[in-house]
């Protein structure tokens, strides 16, 4: 019987040797995460089910990246519950401090989640390692306690709507644009409870950091994974990350005969860069037809766009330019070794000529935990994922979302604005 | 089992962040989130809301984080049962998890409105407003999920399923 990507996974992944759409299966987990927020309330699920030890030491990562560096008391209460468990455990993946990153940013990066694994962690944004042919999707910390006693999960086989992007792309257009594009096509439930399964001759040419960055906003059309076949550049990005990634990896592709809820083709030769406007990433208007608006504060970084290429990207605007008098620009890189890196290259020098402020690596101003709080009637433009009302700050800010070009263009103009206005 | 209150109406798309906002989530005790429940979005909730009321939503209730703090908040608040029109898929395996019920119909979704007393029959699928008999269907709660709300819990059901030996 022929099978998707995610079937294929998720059957390998079970007992059973082919899956549907609807079945609900045991699945086996290879990577189970959660981070500072959501730890907590795991570790007290994983006490209650009893268990002496995690299911695997190896299989558990545990990232203090929302709230760090710890913001108050309570937050640092919550990270202690975390390091705590996980000396008592003996967790290996555990960061905080200088070891900490982006959780989505940090476990690509490390080689710790790979092409043909189930990854499930306590947080929306999981479905992220679909960029690299993964099955990741996010749950509860409930979910996620009673996979570290267990090392499984019940999940119901989604259908899956595969979309193709064909064409060819316009100047400062890449994955960011791709799937803002979608979600406004589709809504923010028009892909409730399936897999979003990327291709076409587009997605073949693009490069991982934008693919994932496809995955991670997979939940913002209400999808249960965002995923895209394995091919040789998955292989390139996977043999950088060392032999033993190599040995773990295994590349599935959808059959040519996969059966789909429904085929969706995008011609990127019609639009621009894309921005998301208050307060739905559904919201969607051509940078073309975004207008006047104003702007208070501009934020680079986040699970979405806080990779090397993303920085490169907006340091390549940026450079010999400084942001507007009434802007905040707040950049933060997704990970110490990207932090690093963008040292070396002098794209963080670039950035503080053009007046930015930089950030820890950390989740940041992205869900309004600190680092960039925005006051009543503020607006910022920034690279993330999600422009809900209040999610940035306060209930009567704004927040609309962007590519990193056009975040490190409408820094300089003070305004919405695209590279090519500079 | 049954649920008998007031409704609390909202419409669609209610993100995580209007449950509970992430400047609340640094503590993960329930009863601390459900003061804090839809602060920016129904001032009055947290402090009016009564044990037994139930909430009725539209379209996608729950989108947005995986944060559990959202139906932990709204549970601890006392809210009994939520109908929507249809549920995010995390928010949705959450609820259940925690032994939250949450029943999808358009119908009553459409139909109920604020401040009505209503008795929901989770086995039988049915909404009963009080004050002039009307009864609305809901689409069957799935066995699967029945059993693990019968359990009281993804926890409990688990604990269950280590000692059978599964």
């Amino acid at each position: 019987m022929p099978m998707t990507i995610t079937e294929k996974i998720l059957a390998a992944h079970s007992e059973k040797e082919v899956l549907s759409p609807g079945d609900l299966v045991q699945v086996k987990v290879d990577m189970a995460l959660a981070n500072d927020i959501t730890a907590p309330i795991a570790i007290k699920v994983f006490g209650e089910i009893g268990r002496e030890s995690v299911f695997h030491r190896d299989k558990v990562a545990l990232v203090a990246d929302h709230f760090v560096p710890n913001k108050d008391i309570a937050s640092a209460e919550q990270v202690r519950i975390a390091r705590d468990f996980a000396r008592r455990h003996k967790i290996t993946h555990y960061y905080e401090g200088g070891d900490v990153g982006i959780e989505h940013v940090l476990l690509p990066e490390k080689g710790l989640v790979l092409p043909g694994q189930v990854v499930i962690g306590a947080d929306s944004h999981t479905c992220t390692y679909g960029g690299l042919g993964a099955f990741s999707t996010g749950v509860g910390s409930t979910d996620l306690g009673v996979i570290m006693a267990t090392g499984e999960i019940w999940l119901k086989a989604p259908p899956t709507i595969r979309v193709n992007y064909e064409g060819r792309l316009n100047p400062f257009v890449g994955g960011k644009d791709l799937i803002l594009h979608l979600i406004g096509m589709i809504g923010v439930e028009g892909a409730l409870y399936s897999a979003l399964e990327f291709g076409g001759a587009v997605i073949e040419a693009m490069p991982m950091y934008q693919r994932l960055t496809m995955a991670n906003m997979a939940i913002e059309a209400g999808g249960k994974n965002g995923i895209v076949e394995p091919d040789e550049i998955t292989k390139a990005f996977v043999k950088e990350r060392g032999p033993e990634a190599e040995a773990g990896a295994v590349y599935y592709r959808s059959d040519p005969d996969a059966v789909y809820e429904r085929v969706i083709t995008v011609n990127v030769s019609d639009f621009g860069p894309q921005v998301a406007f208050p307060h739905s990433p559904a919201n969607i208007r051509d940078i073309s037809e975004s207008g006047t608006v104003l702007l208070d504060q501009v934020f680079i970084g986040s699970c979405t766009n806080g990779s090397l290429e993303d920085l490169r990207d907006a340091a390549s605007v940026l450079k010999g330019h400084r942001a507007a008098r009434d802007i905040r620009l707040i950049v933060i890189p997704g990970s110490p070794r990207i932090y690093m890196e963008a040292i070396r290259e002098g794209i963080i020098e670039t950035f503080m000529e053009a007046g930015a402020v930089i950030g820890p690596p950390c989740c940041g101003p992205c869900l309004g935990g600190h680092m960039g709080i925005l006051a009543s009637g503020e607006r910022a433009l920034a690279t993330t994922n999600r422009n809900f009302i209040g999610r940035m700050g306060h209930p009567e800010s704004e927040v609309y979302l962007g590519n990193p070009f056009v975040a490190a263009a409408s820094a300089v103009l003070g305004r919405i604005g695209a590279p090519g206005e500079l | 089992m049954l649920a008998e209150g007031r409704i609390w109406k909202f419409g669609d798309d209610i993100d995580t962040d209007l449950i509970i906002p992430a400047r609340f989530l640094n503590v993960s005790e329930a009863s601390a989130l459900a003061r804090n429940c839809f602060a920016d979005l129904r001032p009055d909730f947290a402090a009016s809301v009564r044990s037994g009321d139930i909430l009725v939503a539209g379209n996608n209730f729950g989108c947005g984080s995986s944060r559990e703090h959202a139906p932990l908040a709204i549970k601890a608040a006392g809210i009994a049962v939520i109908i929507a029109r249809s549920f995010a898929r995390i928010f949705y395996r959450n609820a259940f998890n925690i032994g939250l019920p949450l029943i999808e119909s358009a119908e009553a979704s459409e139909g109920l409105a604020e401040g009505e007393k209503s008795r929901v029959d989770l086995s039988a699928g049915t909404i009963l407003r009080i004050s002039d008999g009307a009864r609305f269907t809901a689409k069957p709660v799935p066995d699967f999920m029945a059993g693990i709300i019968r359990a009281g819990g993804l926890v409990p059901y688990t604990i269950e399923r280590i000692k059978a030996g599964s």
